[in-house]
């Protein structure tokens, strides 16, 4: 089994809202995340697939496929976005990098059929990220 | 839907490495540069992973602001700008980034209560970094 990972980056605009909570709620679960305006970060995206090397290619997926998938199901859905707005996972889901990585995980998983997925990691900042590895 | 959450802490702190267990050429042999007896510092990276489900209400695995509170108090007050040889912990253990790394999980592990912790990972320079998962 070899684990082979593609890395992407979005840049997309998202804020934190629950409307079953009051506004001092809101407020006090997610901080500065909750001005309703919006705020932006430059995602990084790291998707790793697994699988066995193919005898006769010597890959574990064809990367170029990998790349395209990863573009036509996420960064063109997501990349100079508001998430709250725009993605439909998100207008009634709060964007937070986990619900992030989990819709990548769902909008790849459905159509990556040459390799097996992973693990979905989402870099808000280089300093937090979520990892995704489909569990229940 | 369980969820992986990582988060990166800086700090800065000094140490020696020298084990009174070992005669003095044996220090050097295995210390080399790290035994000098000024001590000397460096700037670490400390990466904690915790894990959970994402709450619905909150999309969260657990609020960030807890694991920040949580870590600057314990961690970071703890460790930031001091001489890790004279802290307890390093009474009668030599501070190399595997013990500290060790004692930050254990810190996390038994009072950070908003989530499980999965690992700590302490990068000491770019170059070397250690994992501890328990």
């Amino acid at each position: 089994m070899v684990y082979l990972t593609r890395k992407a980056e979005f840049s997309a605009s998202h804020l934190y809202h629950n409307p079953d909570f009051t506004a001092e709620e809101n407020r006090r679960v997610f901080g500065k995340c909750n001005n309703p305006n919006g705020h932006g970060h430059n995602y990084t995206l790291e998707v790793t697939v697994k699988g066995e090397v193919d005898p006769r290619s010597g890959f574990v997926v064809d990367l170029k496929q990998l790349k395209e998938i990863m573009h036509r199901e996420v960064l063109d859905a997501m990349d100079h976005r508001f998430l709250n707005k725009e993605v439909p996972e998100f207008l009634h889901q709060i964007p937070t990098t986990e619900n992030i990585a989990i819709a990548i995980w769902q909008r790849l998983n459905a159509k990556l059929t040459a390799a097996k997925l992973h693990c979905v990691r989402v870099y808000e900042t280089p300093d937090l990220f979520v990892d995704f590895y489909g569990e229940k | 839907m369980k969820a992986h959450l990582s988060r990166r802490y800086l700090f800065s702190a000094s140490h020696r490495l020298h084990s009174e267990a070992m005669t003095k050429e044996e220090n050097q042999t295995t210390y080399g540069k790290c035994n000098n007896p000024f001590g000397h510092g460096h700037n670490y990276t400390v990466e904690v992973t915790v894990s959970g489900q994402v709450d619905a209400k909150t999309g969260m695995v657990c609020n960030l602001t807890d694991l920040d509170t949580f870590i600057e108090k314990e961690i970071l007050a703890r460790y930031d700008h001091e001489n890790l040889n004279m802290l307890p912990e390093f009474a009668q253990e030599v501070p190399t980034t595997e013990n500290l790394c060790i004692r930050i999980y254990e810190i996390v592990q038994r009072g950070f209560r908003f989530a499980h912790l999965e690992r700590v990972r302490l990068e000491e320079t770019m170059m070397n970094s250690f994992e501890y998962a328990g």
